[in-house]
């Protein structure tokens, strides 16, 4: 089940076909699942290593002895990067292959695409990367990292440890660098931030030319008062956006850069020398010295063969995940989704940080906070972390439409958008 | 919002500074004794000595092992030694290392095996090892301006003006008396006038607030001259109100002093704002008119709406990072290489795919986009394939990064420079091609009227071969400048593939001057419409005035005139 052949690789780009790769003789005696992760275009620099994890871990969990006494069995299918198509493949994956549960998506708007195929036909979605929040389904469990446990401690770590005063908020302009900066700007100004010290700039996908935007930061932050800048700036943006900085000589002493969306995996396709000292916060770094950690990524580096490769927080958001719908369905005994979900709350497994997630009644899981410094070598020295778990919030709290909303699939409540003010469900516009 | 309590990685414990004595005779530093005697007995010999030598061996030992707290009062105290500027400066570029075999602390410059190491006090080779006999020393950005101010202080008396004028920078944030009675001495010898104008704005700054009215307003009348950001921040505070509506600044003379000197400024501010946007929309227009040129070729000259133009620059891109790794220590002199090799391979690539597809499409245009959209799926993934879909490191060496700094206000980035040269030369040396040389000619003759070139015995089908050739190969050295400045990805193609139809088109088909010119037009446009419009609006702005346009004069900036046009 390795896509090791490149005529493979090229056979499954064309996206003609979703099942090359499954054996349908052994259909009967196995437990499918699906895994959702665009293998060309775009989005394939991020999402082809995610599918890479899901195939390591199918097999691992194989080699155990499967589970309820059968093997799993991997459905691996290509959406190109194409949200729409995101969609018919999600319901391909419900209704021909039958899987058990869907693990994938990468951007929110293909989540968002895949979210009303799961509701109809009751699937199941793992999504491991960080979002902006404002989002609890039924069928959907985030792995990755809500605003609270990524943005917001990001940012009280610049105003506290940094004295950080002014702020760029700068993004990519799509919906996760818009929600996010809606909330921190919120949150800012909640904190005494006056208007004029907060500058928020959106660039289209992949802008390369950042001249002009690094030249006002520069003036923006020259201004007598520490600024910093906190990035949402999607993927390939980013190189040319630290290059420019590089280049006009704004060092991260003068004006730190934390990203949201720089791990380990997109430095090792930058030279990393513009980068060092600037920030990010995620909720692994591969640097984390301990002893699970150190197993995964010697794991990853014999499963891909390559000693090079680098393992990053989505990675981790799947292993996690993974291992937790394993636990749930050992759980309940069966794969039926309305058992997994009721099951897979409250249970508990070990992160690589040391730590153990909890999948929480509103279909998010805790996490440590981290933020490392970038070096040289393309790794995260960690500077400061969460003294504990941080339980992942689906609705914002410093957003005043969000504020009395919560979710939480337990009963009485069983709801993804429950306004504690009305007392009422309501569907997924809140409003 | 769960409590976040800030978690100290305070590692070692008071017993180590104790136990100090015993370790380093149980460590390495005992193998090298007759060094280490000798540098026990150099820093007797001094006469400046401040601290012991035990002290200084401590702070070594802590900037070895202990946490990143520990390390910041190591190189507090370090600093006092000017023995140790070599090490500290290591320490800031990141090559300084621990051996660990030996406990000790050298510097250690990357080679092909593994690391070149140098003793991190008197600088003596001490051979190659392993990647894995060393670790790095890491720092973290409040050590990094630490040790900036603190090698600025040692390297203020160096001997290279430069190297002064940086340490004078470096140490006049936050300037205190200690620093001041330095800098006052170093100005009464001073002899470099870039470094005394630096020393003397600084104590300018002092002066500002001293209690003698006179000196105060000599020194803003002094101040008014210079084009820094200190002085413009000191002045707009002298300028601002407080919240409670009060003047920063009490005495109404001097504030109006300063509101004079600093409109004075601004407006000398806005003029290398001017010249800034000019020089950042010349050099994106540089970009534009490189990844146009090939099209301008192939699409304005054979009139092929060639799809693959972009994954043609794509392979110009990756033939640069092939050529890196084949020469990893050689980053500048590859980037040279891989210009003809771009150049060559994105050729035949063209060649190929002429001679291969379009040949049989001539004249069916929408095939042709078809087909050569097709193509380019395939290249991407033929690229994938080889090189995974990662974005590949394309570095840049040293005289490309970094930026000439005229003053606080104006400053032009070495790389969008030197890409704005090498348009120009790419632009000249095509020009000349297609007007001296027997294949521009046959090129021009095939444009025109191609039934009567053939009729003339110029060979049509190579001269289209080899005219879609230079076309894709000016492509692939476009792709080289990119590299430089974006990712080079599967994607890097798709990116300027609509940009360079735009400038073609927009430039008039067919006529290369109308691409050079519409090139730097759409960039300056953009970069002046950016500050106002934002990025994203900048670009909707722009497509919407070339659409415009084009309704208007639907042959571009520069139509082709005469039969020509016709044909």
């Amino acid at each position: 089940m390795k896509l090791s052949n490149p005529l493979r690789k090229l056979a499954l780009t064309t996206a003609l076909s979703s099942l090359l790769l499954t054996g349908s003789a052994f259909a009967e005696d196995t437990i499918k699942v699906g895994v959702l992760h665009s293998l060309s275009g775009t989005m394939a620099i991020s999402e082809t290593t995610l599918k890479d994890t899901m195939l390591m871990l199918i097999d691992e969990q194989n080699k155990k002895g499967g589970l309820l006494g059968k093997k799993l069995e991997a459905v691996v299918v290509d959406p190109a990067s194409n949200w729409p198509l995101f969609a018919e493949k999600a319901r391909e994956l419900l209704t021909k292959d039958k899987v058990a549960s869907i693990f994938g998506c990468w951007t929110s708007v293909s989540r968002k695409s895949v979210l009303p195929v799961v509701e109809e036909l009751n699937g199941l979605l793992f999504y491991p990367v960080q979002y902006e929040g404002e989002e609890s389904s039924k069928n959907v469990f985030y792995t990755g990292a809500a605003p609270n446990q990524q943005a917001i401690p990001a940012v009280d770590y610049l105003m506290n440890d940094l004295k950080v005063q002014r702020w760029v908020l700068a993004g990519t302009d799509y919906v996760y660098p818009r929600t996010t900066n809606k909330i921190l700007e919120a949150y800012l100004k909640s904190k005494g931030v006056p208007a004029k010290d907060i500058m928020i700039n959106y660039t289209p996908f992949g802008h390369s030319d950042w001249q002009s935007i690094v030249s006002d930061i520069k003036k923006f932050g020259s201004a007598g008062k520490k600024t910093a800048v906190v990035s949402t700036i999607n993927g390939d943006a980013n190189i040319p956006f630290y290059k420019e900085l590089g280049n006009q000589g704004v060092s991260a002493e003068q004006i730190p850069v934390i990203a949201f969306s720089v791990g380990e995996e997109e430095l090792s396709g930058m030279d990393t020398k513009p980068l060092v000292g600037h920030l990010a916060a995620w909720n692994y770094f591969m640097s984390v010295d301990s002893t699970k950690n150190a197993a995964f990524i010697n794991q990853w580096k014999d499963y891909i063969k390559n000693p090079k490769r680098v393992t990053n927080d989505p990675m981790e958001a799947h292993y996690i995940g993974f291992n937790m719908w394993v636990k749930a369905v050992e759980k309940a005994g069966t794969t039926d989704p309305d058992a997994v979900q009721k099951a897979i709350i409250g249970v508990e497994y070990p992160n690589l940080t040391g730590g153990t997630s909890k999948m929480l009644p509103n279909h998010h899981i805790s996490k440590p906070v981290l933020i490392g410094e970038i070096q040289g070598d393309g790794q995260f020295v960690t500077v400061w972390q969460t003294n504990k778990l941080v339980d992942g919030d689906a609705w914002s709290d410093f957003l005043p439409e969000s504020k009395p909303i919560i979710a939480d699939w337990t009963a009485p409540i069983s709801c993804g958008n429950f306004n504690t003010k009305t007392k009422k469900c309501s569907g997924q516009n809140y409003k | 919002m769960p409590s976040l309590i800030f978690r100290t990685h305070l590692k070692t414990s008071p017993t180590r500074f104790k136990s100090t004595p015993f370790r380093l005779a149980n460590s390495g530093v005992f193998k090298r004794l007759p060094r280490f005697i000798f540098s026990l007995m150099l820093a007797v010999s001094l006469p400046s000595l401040a601290q012991s030598p035990s002290d200084f061996n401590q702070a070594l030992d802590l900037l070895r092992q202990g946490s990143i707290q520990d390390r910041e009062a190591a190189i507090e105290q370090l600093a006092i030694e000017p023995q140790s500027l070599n090490l500290l400066q290591a320490l800031q570029d990141g090559k300084l290392f621990e051996l660990k075999a030996e406990a000790k602390l050298v510097i250690a410059q990357e080679s092909n095996a593994g690391y070149q190491l140098s003793d991190a006090l008197s600088s003596a080779a001490l051979g190659e090892v392993d990647r894995s006999a060393v670790s790095k020393i890491n720092l973290n950005n409040k050590l990094r301006g630490n040790l900036r101010k603190l090698i600025g202080q040692l390297q203020l008396n160096a001997n290279d003006a430069d190297v002064r004028l940086t340490a004078v920078k470096a140490i006049s944030k936050e300037a205190d008396n200690k620093v001041l009675a330095l800098l006052r001495q170093r100005l009464s010898i001073e002899t470099a006038p870039t470094v005394k104008q630096a020393i003397e704005q600084i104590l300018l700054l002092q002066d500002m607030d001293s209690a003698d009215k006179a000196v105060r307003i000599d020194a803003i009348n002094q101040l008014k001259s210079h084009d820094s950001q200190d002085v413009v921040n000191r002045l707009q505070a002298m300028t601002e109100q407080n919240s409670d509506g009060e003047f920063q600044e009490a005495d109404s003379d001097i504030r109006n002093l300063a509101a004079a000197a600093l409109s004075n400024i601004q407006a000398r501010i806005q003029a290398y704002a001017a010249i800034e946007t000019v020089f950042f929309g010349l050099s994106l227009g540089a970009v534009l008119v490189l990844s146009a040129i090939g099209l301008a070729i192939t699409f304005g000259v054979m009139g092929i709406i060639n799809m693959a133009h972009g994954e043609l620059m794509m392979l110009g891109a990756y033939s640069t990072y092939v050529m890196q790794q084949l020469l990893p220590n050689h980053l500048g002199l590859a980037l040279i290489i891989s210009i003809p090799v771009a150049f060559l391979v994105s050729a035949l690539v063209g060649v190929a795919i002429e001679r291969g597809i379009i040949r049989f499409l001539y004249g069916r245009p929408l095939e042709t986009l078809l087909a050569t959209f097709g193509v380019s799926l395939f290249l991407q993934q033929t690229v994938r394939s080889i090189f995974s879909p990662l974005n590949r490191s394309v570095a840049t060496p040293s005289w490309l990064s970094g930026s000439w700094q005229i003053n606080d206000f104006l400053s032009l980035t070495w790389n969008r420079f030197y890409i704005l040269v090498f348009c120009l030369l790419v632009f000249t040396a095509l020009l000349q091609i297609l007007k001296r040389t027997k294949l521009g000619l046959e090129v021009r003759a095939v444009a025109q009227n191609r039934g009567m070139a053939r009729a003339m015995g110029i060979p049509t089908a190579k001269v289209d071969a080899m005219t879609f050739g230079l076309g894709s190969g000016i492509a692939g050295v476009a792709g080289v400048a990119l590299s430089q400045i974006t990712n080079v990805g599967p994607n890097l193609g798709q990116a300027y593939i609509v940009d360079s139809f735009m400038v073609v088109v927009f430039g008039g088909v067919g006529n290369l001057f109308g691409t050079l010119v519409a090139g730097f037009t759409l960039g300056i446009a953009n970069k002046f419409l950016e500050p106002y419009a934002g990025a994203v609006l900048a670009k909707i702005l722009v497509l919407v005035f070339i659409i415009l346009f084009i309704q208007k004069r639907p042959r571009g900036l520069f139509p082709q005139k005469g039969r020509a046009a016709e044909a």
